[in-house]
């Protein structure tokens, strides 16, 4: 799971109401080199919420993001190519996504988050 | 690791256009692709040159089952479409275990997460999605087959096969961008000019990109995009007495004319 994707997940639990961003424990995080797209990312920077790919990227032991941002750094390539390395070459591979608000633990196992949720939390 | 990977991308220059069915991943518990899946892929081909122009940023597939279709995406949009963000979900574990496997053998990357439809990407992804495919489990079927689990929720669709159809129809509604397209497959057993019609009061346009028939089955691919004008229309009309008027208008006007309507 990339932090793009952690960008994008909400705990999905009955009844709670503030379930962004997630939590993340880590077990394993590997790197997988891919295309360095300037365009992608100032698309994507529109919809990123900063803060959390700012903490969630510290917890994954990269902590080279500035903890606030905005439209002007676009134009600086040093900027983007943490964005990038961040946002897209970060992967949790083995570790699990907390609730912000239950504590519940999704696992995430070869990269792949598990939310599928038990009856009586849908 | 990613250092292999890149040089495998970088030597091969991914040579096929779509995903090769002898690296397709397999499980006794997931869908084999089927012909219902190769008329998706053949649809997002005969669309390739619109989505090419389309560029879209962000992806999507509901119920990846092997990864046949998201992996042919990927590899449709190619490198023609840079940097796009693709992302699956399956409610099977097993599933996006084998479309992990499948988009390996094939070199690409998605990201995938199991849950029901796209219950955790809902809020954040609202308003972000430019394409998104869907083959959902259309067979009818008794209703309680659909959450019996196992195999059967790869086709068990409950009555008329609509009832993971209905649910995911709002959903992509909310998760599509305003320049977003739906492809999904249906059955003519799932009355397609019904949802058609439930999706054009939410403002989408409709047309058939593949229609086939099999021993078993008659098949429709149909893509869906919002259009202002439908929109415009459904607002003018949003009085109950017109409403009832242009709902027998669009019930006349719906098969034929839609489907050539625009040149998406
Ligand atoms: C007809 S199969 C299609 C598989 C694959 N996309 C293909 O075309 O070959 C339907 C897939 O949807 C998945 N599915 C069924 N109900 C779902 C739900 N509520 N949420 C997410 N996926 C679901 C099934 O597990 C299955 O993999």
């Amino acid at each position: 799971m990339r932090l793009l994707t952690h960008n994008m997940l909400s705990s999905n639990i009955k009844g709670v109401t503030n379930g962004f961003p997630l939590g993340i424990e880590v077990e394993k995080v590997i790197e997988k080199q891919v295309d360095f797209n300037p365009d992608f990312l100032r698309n994507m920077f529109a919809k990123v919420e900063w803060k959390a790919l700012v903490d969630a990227a510290r917890t994954m032991g990269y902590a080279e993001l500035p903890e606030e941002a905005d439209l002007s750094m676009l134009e600086s390539d040093d900027f983007l190519k943490r964005f990038h390395h961040a946002l897209l070459e970060l992967h949790l591979e083995e570790g699990a996504l907390v609730c912000p608000e239950t504590g519940r633990k999704f696992p995430v196992n070869k990269g792949i988050p598990n939310m599928l949720l038990l009856e009586d939390e849908v | 690791m990613h250092r292999s990977l890149h040089a495998f991308r970088s030597a091969y220059k991914m040579p096929y256009r779509t995903a090769q069915i002898r690296l397709v991943s397999s499980h006794p518990e997931v869908y084999e692709p089927c012909d219902d899946s190769f008329a998706l892929v053949d649809a997002l081909l005969a669309d390739r040159t619109n989505l090419l122009e389309h560029q879209p940023s962000i992806c999507m597939e509901i119920g990846c089952g092997s990864g046949y279709i998201i992996t042919s995406l990927v590899l449709i949009l190619g490198q023609e479409v840079p940097g796009v963000y693709y992302i699956a979900t399956d409610i099977n574990p097993h599933a996006v275990k084998v479309t992990q496997e499948t988009l390996n053998a094939h070199g690409v990357l998605a990201e995938l997460v199991c849950m029901d439809i796209a219950s955790g990407l809902e809020k954040r992804l609202a308003g972000k999605v430019d394409v998104m495919v869907v083959n959902p489990p259309y067979v009818p079927t008794p209703e309680d087959e659909v959450s019996r689990g196992g195999i059967a929720t790869a086709w068990a669709g409950g009555e008329n096969g609509r009832s993971v159809i209905d649910r995911i129809l709002p959903v992509a509604e909310r998760l599509l961008s305003d320049r977003g397209w739906l492809y999904m497959v249906t059955l003519t057993a799932n009355d397609p000019k019904e949802i058609c019609l439930l999706m054009r009061k939410k403002g989408y346009a409709s047309r058939i990109i593949v229609q086939r028939s099999t021993e078993e089955e008659s098949l429709q691919i149909i893509k869906f995009w919002c259009d202002s004008d439908i929109q415009d229309l459904n607002e003018a009309t949003s009085s109950p007495r017109k409403a009832a008027a242009s709902f027998v208008g669009s019930l006349v006007s719906q098969f034929p004319r839609i489907p050539f309507g625009k040149s998406q």
